[in-house]
């Protein structure tokens, strides 16, 4: 039988200048690196085509397959090798708008079918996956992902304030909006290209990692009427230790499940893995080293008796002195 | 056993046994290509779990109408018709689990999973099957108006080398074509021809038919449709390309025919079609037969101009040679179909059947994967679930020990219990549904977690074990919901908003968390409840 963080009574919030500082230090390179680069959207919401290609020669090599696709007459697409050394991935963008653009996804995965089965035969060459969007529905697409994404962190807000309290709601989804932050930062650091499936699993990381805080401030909720006389920075500390088994083994098991979805489950999904691996990590670094501290700021920003239900203990008059100021 | 314990566990049998029941196989109607090109249907057993295109490979199409070539007059009607003709082909056309839906007001989703050959079934479904048969220009006014034609275009300043008629491909900076070389050529040999478009076609064979050379069909086709030259060609005439070049010795053809603009009879006239090979001459034949109504009329048309050639148009394109009339044909004719396979027939003779598209479509979305990458992906996203499932296993139970297996049974009933819901609802796996059903897994134990840890707070509390598995349970419930619908939530939004494969997720995350949730309170609460009953003089839990 393990036990882990048994007793603990670590001072989480102690350190939370330290937490904010490595949360920037991650974030801004990363936003940076965004605003430099730009969003690199998959075809799904810019429109155009995306052929994957399987050579089942080991010979050839990505400049076979680039001068067959440059003797083929096809330019301005994209190579790269996917997963494997014999798969290949042909990406065109067309910026085209008008009804005629599909059609020339279409010709160009027609295109690259007849130049590559010429080139190495159809039984070295085979065609795995074509996506083909006009560019309308592309944005179409990216409306319909923003509409998903804004209004999952409206009802979850909502959620949160018939729950909890509105002090707590707001702490949780800044926490969330944190992770958000920095799984994009994440994504722009590893140029990760953003798909639909992408952005699902940045809204998964919005539910596990509010999941997580509200774990947390489930025990805060219950600390605050169970010891009427402790302060609230005590209180939130307690509760952070009194979860943090919990937090750990549950990351733990999660973590342990996305690694195997991101060496096992192939390259189709794998940008989706990346992002659930990175987000469980910075939701459980959040739940323990961000939430807290946030409704700490905003208990003492707008100190109010509806916290737990009586008048707060927190005011600095009453805030006992073993606890270190702020 | 006290009875409450009792009929818990028979609760559990139940769940599993629902289960169970929704997993398993059963025999369905299958439908496949026979042996004579019909549709027949088959009876197979297979378990009732739907597997999205992703992992079983097939096309996914979005379809609205193509107004590039002309606005379309009532739209809705047409995208109701459309749906109408495009089920009917597809379902001759022979996948399981197809769908044919509209989505929105102006969009047509046709999905065939497991579909082998999507350049067919593209076929297939954008095919507008026009059939229309019309007498050629019998009488060479098309001919004798050339000259005039050459004349327009020289007062339009269309020049011999003019290259501002090339036909502006949407390709053109993608793609080289042929067709800047083309157009050179063709501008070079008319240079010493008398006219624009008299340099570059020949009389054919018959009445109404013209040879283009097909280095200069692209040309041909641009010049024609200049509005100068649209207004020499002869009133009630039309210029119709041929379906496929010929070949004349070394060079090959393009055929144009100059034809009535007045159809005689068209497909909507069609009451069968089917395709065979002709035991003459080994090609493919499509044969039809008309309505009655429709053999009154074709049999009055083909008495009035018999002796006359008559062009079997399809979707614009006059195909083979026109036929001299030889007779008065009534209700049944043929098709003849140059160098088409059986195969090519029966897919014409189905669209034939199936009725014309009122009005064009284009594909707006493509969605294409290959069988042998959707079996790669069921098996890497297996290999996953499973790899990540044992992981999660050996976790809890290394953690947890006895009360971790405990855990790890509940969380076996959970699995079955999520595979179950996911065939009672229908809903489609996909793979990243896999990896939803992966991360579930590892999220499934959150609630066993929440318990587990609640109960040794409340151990070390001193609380007798029975009050602080009570405690334990009753105290991490509030965790337990929000946080379970927080994520329901998001899910929720994910599958209003996502498409295929995303919908696939949610619906897989959304059934995981319920199934969680009934593990975590009520079937891992009955295991401690039974374990508790033999422990209760011991006093003494492992946790």
């Amino acid at each position: 039988m393990i036990r882990l963080f048994d007793n603990a009574s670590y001072d989480f919030l102690a350190v939370r200048r330290t937490a904010y500082l490595a949360t920037a230090l991650m974030a801004i390179p990363g936003l940076l690196m965004l605003a430099v680069r730009g969003v690199n959207e998959s075809i799904e919401f810019t429109g155009g085509s995306l052929i994957q290609v399987h050579v089942a020669d080991t010979s050839k090599t990505i400049a076979d397959v680039r001068a067959a696709l440059a003797a083929g007459g096809i330019r301005g697409a994209e190579l790269y090798t996917f997963g494997t050394a014999q798969d290949y991935l042909v990406k065109v963008q067309v910026t085209d708008t008008t009804g005629g653009a599909t059609g020339a996804a279409q010709a160009v995965a027609l295109t690259v079918d007849s130049t590559m089965t010429a080139a190495f035969g159809s039984e070295v060459y085979r065609r795995d996956r074509v996506e083909a969007l006009s560019p309308r529905v592309g944005s179409e697409l990216r409306t319909k992902a923003l509409m998903a994404v804004l209004l999952s962190f409206g009802a979850t807000l909502i959620y949160l304030t018939i729950r909890f309290e509105w002090r707590f709601a707001i702490a949780a989804i800044a926490a969330t909006a944190h992770d958000i932050l920095l799984t994009i930062a994440f994504i722009a650091l590893m140029d990760l290209e953003i798909t639909l499936v992408v952005v699902a699993a940045v809204l998964t990381i919005v539910g596990y990692s509010l999941n997580d805080t509200i774990v947390v401030f489930d025990r805060v909720r219950e600390n605050l009427h169970k010891y009427r006389r402790a302060s609230i920075y005590a209180v939130l500390n307690q509760s952070v230790n009194e979860t943090l088994p919990r937090t750990v083994l549950t990351g733990g098991t999660t973590i342990a499940a996305t690694l195997a979805l991101l060496i096992f489950a192939g390259p189709v999904i794998r940008g989706f893995a990346w992002v659930m691996t990175f987000g469980i990590v910075i939701g459980t670094f959040s739940s323990i080293y961000i939430a807290s501290p946030l409704l700490l700021l905003i208990e003492r920003r707008w100190p109010g008796e509806d916290i737990r239900g009586t008048k707060t203990l927190d005011s600095p008059r009453t805030q006992p002195t073993a606890v270190p100021a702020d | 056993m006290t009875p409450s314990i009792r009929n818990r566990l028979l609760g559990i049998a139940a769940l599993i046994a629902l289960a169970v029941f929704s997993l398993w196989p059963r025999t369905v109607t299958v439908r496949a290509l026979g042996e004579d090109g019909r549709m027949q249907d088959m009876l197979t057993r297979k378990t009732p779990l739907k597997f999205g295109l992703d992992l079983q490979g097939g096309i996914h199409l979005a379809l609205e109408l193509d107004e590039s070539k002309g606005a379309v007059q009532n739209r809705e009607d047409a995208i109701d018709r459309a749906l109408t003709v495009i089920r009917k082909r597809i379902d001759e056309f022979g996948t399981n689990d197809r769908v044919v839906q509209k989505s929105g007001t102006e969009r047509i989703i046709v999905e065939l999973p497991g579909e082998r050959d999507p350049a067919r079934a593209k076929a297939v479904v954008q095919r507008s099957a026009f059939l229309e048969f019309r007498i050629t220009d019998m009488q060479g006014l098309f001919r004798d108006a050339i000259p005039r034609i050459d004349r327009a275009l020289a007062r339009a300043g269309v020049r011999v080398e003019g290259a501002d008629a090339r036909p502006a491909s949407p390709l053109a900076g993608l793609l080289q074509t042929d067709s800047a070389a083309a157009d050179s050529t063709a501008a070079d040999s008319a240079v010493s021809g008398p006219g624009v478009l008299s340099g570059l076609l020949f009389e054919g064979g018959l009445a109404g038919e013209y040879l283009v050379p097909e280095e200069f069909f692209p040309r041909v086709d641009s010049l024609v449709r200049i509005p100068e030259v649209a207004r020499e060609i002869p009133r009630g005439l039309e210029l119709i390309w041929g379906a496929a070049p010929r070949s004349q010795g070394a060079r090959s053809y393009r055929p144009l025919y100059a034809v009535d603009r007045r159809s005689i009879i068209t497909g909507e006239q069609l009451a069968d079609a089917s395709a065979t090979i002709d035991q003459t001459t080994g090609g493919a034949i499509v044969q039809f037969t008309l309505t009655r109504a429709g053999g009154r009329v074709f049999g009055r048309e083909t008495a009035r101009h018999v002796g006359d050639n008559m062009a079997i148009i399809l979707d614009g394109r006059v195909q083979s040679q026109p036929p001299v009339i030889q007779s008065q044909i009534n209700r049944n004719g043929q098709i003849t179909l140059g160098n088409a396979d059986l195969r090519e027939a029966q897919d014409l003779a189905l669209v034939l059947r199936a009725g014309a598209l009122p009005a064009p479509l284009h594909i707006v979305e493509e969605r294409t994967v290959g069988a042998s990458l959707g079996d790669d992906s069921i098996r890497k996203g297996v290999t996953a679930v499973v790899v990540g499932a044992i992981a999660v296993v050996v976790m809890v139970a290394l953690y947890y020990r006895i009360a971790g297996l405990l855990a790890v049974l509940a969380l076996a009933i959970y699995g079955v219990l999520t595979l179950g819901g996911l065939a009672a609802f229908g809903a489609t796996l996909t793979l990243p549904g896999l990896a939803g059903f992966v991360l579930s897994v590892g999220m499934a134990v959150d609630a066993n977690v929440l318990i587990f840890e609640r109960i040794r707070e409340e151990l070390k509390a001193n609380k007798t074990v029975r009050a602080a598995v009570d405690a334990g349970f009753q105290h991490a419930m509030s965790a337990i919901v929000d946080s379970n619908a927080t994520t329901v939530l998001t899910a929720l939004f994910l599958f209003q908003f996502g498409t295929g494969p995303v919908k696939g997720f949610a619906v897989t995350l959304i059934v995981g968390i319920l199934a969680s949730f009934i593990t975590a309170v009520f079937v891992t609460r009955t295991f401690f409840m039974i374990w508790m009953e033999r422990r209760t003089a011991t006093q003494e839990l492992v946790i």
